[in-house]
């Protein structure tokens, strides 16, 4: 392996994590002010002008608190369950493409840390190992609010992953790939899938919201129930980890939405923009799109906490297997008689 | 020793390591997070023989899906070491032969295999990739593969057929 294309891939690899980490920063923000607007408040406005300095304050904050250990056998299990939650957030950016290309140095440059051909599959793979950052967190905190908290999550997770993975199949057979790169290629300028799947779409945003655990379907970590749910015991930068965690997994399904259904970094007129002002241009704008899409969804996930009271646990979980399953199923066997409707005519006779 | 070899050595030492610790750590939960650290360290192989797919699906699978449940029903059954059951010897003896036996099919499979995978490397195709992946199973292999689906199928029926039948004599 040449050591350009080290160089190239780390640069990128650190960019994607910058990136990840001052979006989840800022979203902590964000939500503040989004939900200040909703309730008619001024939200955070004393660091920084117009409160944007506040994240940095509340970072410094989480730093200097006191280290605290409850009770628990189980020191080293306390510790790694938010650095599991932590890294695997921060891991599934790895396949999200961020734009087409760049031309630089001479060379072309692909805003994507890897492309492997089962991109989806790696992604489903790490938000499925996420769980274990919650659970074992939760378990090794020695309190049954936090055990509650924590076995509600992954029940409430491995539930509406089934409906996630299923929601993909329908637009996987439509697409005919797993590589986010070819996914997002092929929705060039208007084709978006959100056109042809919208049901998927729906489910897949239901799904992201009970995977990245926010309202409404935040039983995790229902205060007025479980005091914190999992992260009670938790505090200073350990508990920072889990709330960051939340934030980047939000910025993470954000991005994978709009790469998933509205284009990526697609835009109308992008191809003439390459052909007509060059591709540096076009693709830098690309990223802009994208940038734009998955401020939308971020803005979306902070609207709907503010707006949608939290579900009963039997409400989600009647969600999730009685409605979100069957519907993934039917919309997998609507989309399988669209695809071969050609063939099936020409077997019946017509 | 090449890079490959040494990141095999140090895979294959977790994945005895943490197979032999899920057996002898008395927690129950230390147990279910060592088999975890296992078959995240089979994956590792996996992708060592270059078959992403595979390697991703058994991570879904076993880590994402399997040990999850596992992990799930011990914590909510909270067993500790004072749980522990006492094995009868004839429990012992059936577990040893039917892990023998296990290994008798296995060598068996592999055996059988072996002319099999040897003319798919003949044709130089990339049986990585998922479209071949895709086309192999349900083109030359439909048969074992709609097989297994049905199996997993009534496993699943059974299930809640067991669960449902106890509300009903309630």
């Amino acid at each position: 392996m040449e050591s350009t294309f080290i160089i190239e891939k780390s640069v990128v690899i650190v960019a994607v994590f910058a990136l990840t980490m001052l979006m989840a920063m800022y979203s902590t923000w964000a939500e503040r002010k989004v939900a200040a607007f909703l309730q008619d408040r001024v939200g955070p406005n004393r660091a920084g002008w117009g409160g944007l300095l506040q994240p940095l304050a509340d970072g410094l904050k989480l730093f200097s608190k006191e280290e605290f250990f409850p009770n628990t056998p189980n020191k080293f299990l306390f510790i790694v369950g938010p650095g599991i939650a932590m890294s695997t957030a921060l891991m599934t950016s790895a396949v999200i493409p961020w734009g087409d290309r760049l031309h630089l140095f001479g060379r072309e440059i692909y805003l994507q840390a890897t492309d492997i051909n089962i991109g989806l599959l790696y992604f489903f793979g790490v938000v499925s190992v996420g769980v274990y950052g919650i659970m074992i967190g939760g378990w090794a905190s020695n309190n049954k609010f936090s055990l509650m908290g924590a076995v509600r999550a992954a029940s409430q997770m491995v539930s509406y992953e089934i409906a996630m993975g299923l929601s993909m199949i329908a637009l996987l057979m439509m697409t005919g790939t797993l590589s986010l790169k070819e996914i997002a290629a092929q929705q060039a300028g208007l084709n978006w899938n959100v056109f042809y799947q919208p049901l998927s779409f729906l489910i897949f945003l239901i799904c992201a919201f009970a995977e990245t655990n926010r309202t409404p379907f935040d039983l995790p970590e229902c205060e007025s129930e479980l005091i914190g749910g999992y992260h009670t015991e938790y505090s200073s930068m350990k508990m920072g980890f889990y709330l960051f965690a939340e934030y980047a997994n939000m910025f993470i399904s954000a991005t994978l939405i709009s790469v998933l259904f509205f284009g990526g970094y697609n835009y109308p007129g992008m191809q003439w923009m390459v052909d007509n002002v060059g591709v540096n241009t076009a693709n830098i704008l690309g990223m802009l799109a994208l940038f734009v899409k998955l401020c939308f969804f971020i803005f979306f996930y902070m609207w709907v906490r503010w707006t949608i009271p939290r579900f009963r646990y039997d409400q989600l979980m009647n969600l999730g297997w009685k409605i979100l399953i069957p519907l993934s199923i039917i919309n997998i066997v609507v989309t399988g008689i669209v695809i071969l409707r050609a063939d099936i005519a020409a077997f019946l006779g017509f | 020793m090449s890079g490959i070899l040494i990141t095999f050595c140090v895979l294959a030492f977790i994945t005895v390591l943490t197979a032999f610790l899920t057996i002898f750590s008395r927690n129950p939960i230390h147990s279910a997070i060592y088999l975890v650290i296992c078959f995240f360290s089979i994956a590792g192989h996996y992708f060592l023989l270059n078959s992403q797919f595979l390697a991703v699906v058994h991570i879904i699978v076993y880590s994402g899906a399997i040990m999850i449940l596992f992990l799930f029903t011990i914590m909510l059954m909270n067993l500790n070491e004072r749980h522990e059951v006492h094995r009868p010897r004839i429990t012992r003896l059936g577990a040893i032969v039917s892990f023998v036996l296990v290994c008798v099919v296995l060598i068996a499979i592999f055996i059988n295999s072996k002319p099999i995978v040897g003319e798919y490397d003949a044709t130089g195709e990339d049986f990585q990739s998922i479209n071949v992946l895709g086309k192999i199973l349900l083109n030359e292999y439909m048969v074992p593969f709609e097989f297994a689906s049905i199996l997993l199928l009534v496993a699943m029926i059974g299930t809640v057929l067991l669960s449902k039948k106890e509300k009903l004599k309630k």
